[in-house]
């Protein structure tokens, strides 16, 4: 179906039995453990950041139980705060950060290219580790006691009022920036130099432009937090009063050097969201992406602009009015990108030939959840309309539409997408459809009423409402709703595992799907990703619609006919 | 560093040695070059960040910054400041021998460089903190110096206190940095002796001596920063 | 179970908001439904083996590109401008407002009047009147947020920060700590009652009737601290050698020992008494005492509160006119006029805003 030319080099070829492929090249525990192989590590990943969703999720739910009723009487005050801070902690630096570039990015970018592997394996195993121990040191803080000071750490609270873990959960954090350092590096080195023949910068994928893009944000900002969390901890231990204004420091400086990276961070979060979206938009249209360049360099502009923006957190913190109009200012421009993207995304469908498949239909959530997230982002960057919605439920509900229903969305949309081409094996259709609609549902029922939370008024991270009952309503219904969002989180679990052992064969392109990951690898991949350096001729995303909507037309005459 | 993947590949004792990620050794040699100056990248946005901080602290508190300053005795920083120019020079030469394969004096490089970041460190640890600490001028939960009457910074010990906890934080972290490329080339030089297999050309030569080059720049930020305040 | 949709409009700027807030919230829904029609048409109209026309298809076309880059670029820009205009007004803080002072500190409200009315975790204001509270935080960033004023500012350790709002319907309103201070964050939350002025005049005549009656204003208590911790020692009515005066001190320009200047605001103040030696004014040495830790921050307010009623602003007042005030009991009833006020009227040709307030009964 496709007409993209792969053409197997001839020289260093290295002979493989079609069944071995990089899971069971070998079975020792050691194997995995020590493994240099890019897709073993992506596996590794995988477990880890599934573990650590269902620990933040846990906390969430304890979060949702807690506020069905206005004098919450499940948890006490202290616990509440350790919970929230457990959720937003684990959430943000152990699930959302690694999630898709670890796990998506570092199976896919190497086959995506043509390359063997990542530029640097022991760097990527390294990363695997650093990322495991800054996870376990945060999970030692939370079973000595937790956390109270919330996922942003404002200082003076974190660095002196606060008798919580705070110094051990900041070392886990510092270790978990560099992991995400050294993936960063590793794609950058990838992207730059092991391109396969013919993989000329515009035949990439679009997946693999938003990792570079995302990897630049990570290079630039991840080490600014690093040393910013640092401190804190210094000054925790030492006091030497960098960020306290009882000691003659500056507590805002801290929001300005923390939000410096957070703010982009949400970038390193979404825009390899938003190159999943681009590789699915565009297999199950059956059509190259709409405006290619202008959605690649989308991708660079958001990674650009994010660094200017990180002010519009801190309208009401004592920041000059210029400065605010000025932050606001480029906070606006940086919507004209994801604007972009999304109307590209959507004309992707257009004369194309639409498959409804359970990756097709996350990404069409996506579409939906990102759009109003997107534009609730309006009322946020809009420094007068701030005022009145900053630290609220409005923020809470906006977030996590870009970061739920724009990042998990995609995230489980992409891993069902390559799915088979992990595992080689295909998982059940109907119960991948089913979860994708529970997840968009039960979604929106969490977060939509927390919109309205916001505007009435509920500040955030608080445990008790009572002065304003009149919130419960909102409240019980997003507990509600949050109790299908978690069964739908839940279920691909059941269905995925029950893949790995007796799903139907995928073999190498079950979607039909063009891409050097489906055309010329196995499924599963071979160590050494292909047999040969594939070399491409052709552009990226070379479907055609009208020839795949008439076959499949056939086939159901066809069948009718029989 | 980089690092390399072992497994399953073509050895030949006298051709620089590919993994097997790679193609050839040209596009191995340019990886490892990306890969370095992204790391570079990254460095200096960890730095950044901390001259920040220090350069706000230093406009807004000026004075007291400007008193506080003469603690630190700028002699001592000059001659580390020479030691270091002079160790990043040995560095550029071993790089520079290294392409002509002169491995005898590439080792001889490195070890003098060795020695100049170990005399740095050494200069800094007896001459420079171990008075401050011996002062009290180390910054914790009490501090308070008598010290600090000396050049008129006792009026305000709060922000004599940033001064030197931004002193402490940026030193100590070039510090770690030194201390890091020293190992580095002592383990460099062990390998060219000992594994010529896996040290076949000047690429990782010339990784360590771009490693050692940022952190000599460093210095050479640090040093007017904070010896050579201006009032 | 009530659903309410919109918090109560207790402020003039709550009506301009909410004018802003459903403009956005039209535009959102425009464009959501936008994208949604658009993605059910195509998905509709192109599914797969459907018989729609499939010829000559395009992946690019740059005029859509920038169109769709200029329409959302200028409807962005509407109503950035419009938010930008609300916000200089939400942050323009009006003359004649009537100040209040607030402390934040875990986990409570503290209030002050001018006169010396104090509250905790409630706060009274007149009805129509603009007012400004000028807000600092004894330990960690705390923010006060009154949803149904439709306002907001962080209140931040070290220095003061300031919000106004006018209120426009009479009743009692929600108050809360808008940024997370740690155990009891979400217990620090009270009320704001909006009273009619002949109320609210009759309430601050009887010295506040909720909690800590006092008979001293906040300049009055200011004048104790004064005092008792001998500032008049130094700081006399006349510069002289050990100190500058502190008569007519504050909106008035320093002239600091690094040549700069700066205004002596209520930033300055605060801190030339707690790290007196941050900004020296020219001419003087570091003699006097940091009162760090030794002074409270609502002490501050009061000496601050006491200074501005020592006549304000001007690069070189004419300090032979002032009288050093002194006096000795603290017994007159609110609400009657202290001598000392009167001099110093008399001095400044005008009353200041604290002495306004017990005039108005």
């Amino acid at each position: 179906m496709s007409s993209t030319v792969i053409e197997q080099a001839v020289e260093r070829e290295e002979p493989a039995a079609p069944q071995k492929n990089y899971l069971n090249a070998d079975h020792t525990i050691k194997s995995w453990l020590l493994t240099g192989d890019h897709k073993r590590i992506a596996v590794l990943y995988l477990i880890s950041v599934t573990f650590f969703f269902f620990l933040g999720g846990i906390a969430a739910a304890f979060i949702r139980a807690e506020l069905t009723s206005p004098m919450g009487t499940l948890l006490n005050s202290e616990t509440y705060n350790k919970m929230f801070s457990a959720h937003g902690i684990i959430m943000i630096f152990f699930f959302l950060i690694a999630a898709i570039p670890a796990v998506l990015g570092n199976f896919l970018i190497p086959l995506m290219i043509g390359a063997r592997d990542l530029a640097f394996p022991r760097l990527n195993l390294a990363s695997w580790y650093v990322f495991m121990l800054g996870g376990l040191l945060f999970i030692i803080a939370l079973i000595l006691g937790g956390v109270d000071a919330g996922w942003t750490f404002y200082t003076p609270l974190s660095s002196l009022y606060s008798q919580t873990q705070i110094t051990l959960a900041l070392v886990g954090l510092f270790l978990a920036g560099f992991s995400s350092i050294m993936t960063g590096v590793n794609f950058i080195a990838t992207i730059h130099k092991m391109r396969a023949p013919g993989m000329t910068w515009f035949r990439m994928p679009l997946y693999v432009w938003s990792h570079y893009a995302t990897s630049i944000i990570a290079i630039l900002g991840t080490p600014v937090v690093a040393i910013t969390l640092l401190l804190v901890a210094l000054e925790r231990g030492l006091r030497i009063g960098i960020f306290s204004p009882e000691l003659g420091g500056d507590p805002v400086l801290f929001q300005h050097m923390f939000w410096f990276y957070s703010h982009p961070a949400v970038y390193i979060m979404l825009l390899p969201g938003m190159g999943v979206i681009s590789e699915i938009m565009s297999c199950f249209s059956r059509r190259p992406v709409f405006g290619y360049k202008f959605v690649a360099f989308s991708s660079m502009a958001i990674a650009g602009l994010g660094f200017l923006v990180w002010g519009h957190h801190m309208y009401v913190s004592s920041q000059s009015v210029f400065q605010g109009i000025i932050f606001s200012l480029i906070s606006f421009l940086v919507a004209v990108p994801s604007a972009i993207k999304v109307f590209n995304w959507s004309l992707t469908m257009w004369k194309g030939s639409v498959v409804f498949s359970t990756p097709m239909i996350y990404a069409l959530g996506f579409l939906g959840l990102f759009t109003i997230g997107g534009l609730t982002g309006l009322y946020l960057s809009a420094i007068g309309t701030d005022i009145h919605l900053t630290g609220t439920y409005f923020i809470v509900a906006h977030f996590h539409y870009v970061m739920v229903g724009g990042t998990v969305m995609a995230f489980l949309g992409g891993l069902h997408f390559w799915w088979p081409k992990m595992f080689g094996r295909m998982y059940s259709e109907f119960w991948g459809r089913i979860s994708a609609i529970v997840v968009f549902v039960g979604f929106n029922f969490t977060f939509f009423p927390q919109f309205i939370l916001g505007y009435l008024g509920m500040p955030r991270r608080y445990h008790y409402y009572y002065i304003a009952p009149e919130w419960q309503g909102y409240n019980v219904l997003s507990t509600a709703g949050s109790t299908v969002l978690g069964i739908g989180f839940l279920m691909p679990v059941f269905y995925l595992l029950k893949s790995l052992k007796s799903g139907p064969i995928a073999g190498p392109n079950p979607w039909g799907a063009t891409g050097l990951e489906w055309e010329a690898a196995a499924s599963p991949p071979v160590t050494l990703n292909f047999d040969g350096i594939p070399k491409v001729v052709g552009p990226v995303y070379n479907y055609d619609a009208i020839e795949d909507s008439e076959s499949f037309r056939r086939e159901q005459m066809e069948k009718v006919t029989k | 560093m980089a690092a390399h993947a072992h497994d399953g590949h073509l050895r030949s004792p006298d051709m620089p040695e590919v993994y097997p990620q790679f193609e050839d050794i040209d596009q191995q040699q340019e990886t490892y070059i990306v890969g370095m100056w992204a790391f570079l990248v990254n460095e200096v946005m960890f730095f950044g960040p901390l001259f920040f901080i220090y350069g706000l602290y230093a406009w807004k508190h000026n004075a007291v910054f400007y008193v506080t300053s003469h603690h630190l005795d700028y002699k001592i920083g000059a001659l580390n400041t020479t030691i270091l120019l002079i160790s990043s020079w040995m560095v550029a030469m071993a790089v520079h021998y290294h392409q002509k394969n002169q491995l005898k004096k590439v080792c001889n490089m490195l070890w003098g460089a060795a020695v100049c970041g170990t005399a740095f460190l050494a200069i800094k640890l007896i001459f420079e903190w171990a008075p401050k600490f011996d002062h009290g001028l180390f910054p914790t939960p009490g501090f308070q110096s008598r010290y600090l009457a000396y050049y008129g910074a006792d009026t305000n010990p709060d922000v004599a206190r940033l001064f030197f906890s931004m002193y402490f934080a940026i030193t100590g972290l070039h510090a770690l940095h030194v201390l890091i490329g020293v190992l580095i080339f002592v383990w460099l030089i062990r390998l060219i002796k000992k594994r010529p297999d896996v040290i076949t050309d000047y690429v990782p030569t010339e990784m360590v001596g771009l490693y050692w080059h940022f952190v000599d720049l460093v210095w050479i930020f640090l040093f007017p920063l904070f010896y050579l305040m201006p009032k | 179970m009530n659903f309410p949709i919109m918090p109560p409009q207790a402020s003039e700027f709550a009506p301009k908001y909410d004018a802003i807030f459903w403009a956005t919230s039209g535009l959102t829904v425009i464009f959501t439904a936008m994208v949604a029609i658009l993605i059910v048409i195509l998905a509709g109209k192109y599914k797969r083996g459907s018989k729609a026309d499939r010829c000559n298809p395009s992946s690019h076309n740059t005029t859509l590109e920038m169109l769709l880059m200029g329409v959302p670029t200028v409807l962005g820009m509407i109503i950035f401008v419009w938010s930008a205009v609300l916000f200089i007004e939400a942050r323009t803080m009006p003359k004649n407002a009537q100040e209040i002072f607030v402390i934040g500190k875990r986990w409570m409200w503290h209030a002050q009047h001018m006169n010396g009315v104090r509250e905790n975790n409630e706060i009274t204001v007149p009805l129509g009147k603009p007012v400004k509270l000028t807000m600092i935080s004894q330990d960690v960033v705390h923010a006060m947020y009154l949803p149904d004023f439709r306002a907001q500012y962080h209140v931040v350790p070290g220095r003061y920060t300031q919000l106004h709002f006018t209120a426009t319907k009479p009743g009692t309103y929600k108050m809360f700590c808008n940024i997370h201070c740690g155990t009891q964050h979400s217990e620090m939350v009270g009320y704001v009652h909006v009273l009619p002025q002949a109320e609210f005049d009759a309430w601050m005549a009887n010295g506040g009737n909720r909690y800590l009656k006092t008979n001293l204003t906040m300049a009055e208590a200011g004048k104790q601290i004064w005092d008792d911790k001998g500032c008049g020692n130094c700081h006399q009515t006349l510069d002289n050698e050990r100190a500058p005066s502190v008569v007519g001190i504050y909106g008035s320009t320093r002239k600091l020992t690094d040549g700069t200047t700066v205004e002596a605001n209520e930033d300055y103040l605060r801190e030339s008494i707690l790290r007196p030696w941050n900004k020296l004014t020219t001419g003087y040495e570091r003699t006097m005492q940091a009162y760090e830790g030794v002074l409270s921050e609502e002490q501050v307010l009061n000496l601050i509160a006491y200074m501005k009623s020592l006549g304000q602003g001007g690069t070189s007042p004419d300090k032979g006119i002032y009288q050093q005030p002194v006096k000795t009991g603290r017994d007159f009833p609110v609400g009657r006029k202290d001598p000392v006020d009167i001099a110093n009227e008399r001095a400044s040709g005008g009353a200041s805003q604290a002495h306004d307030l017990r005039n108005n009964p």
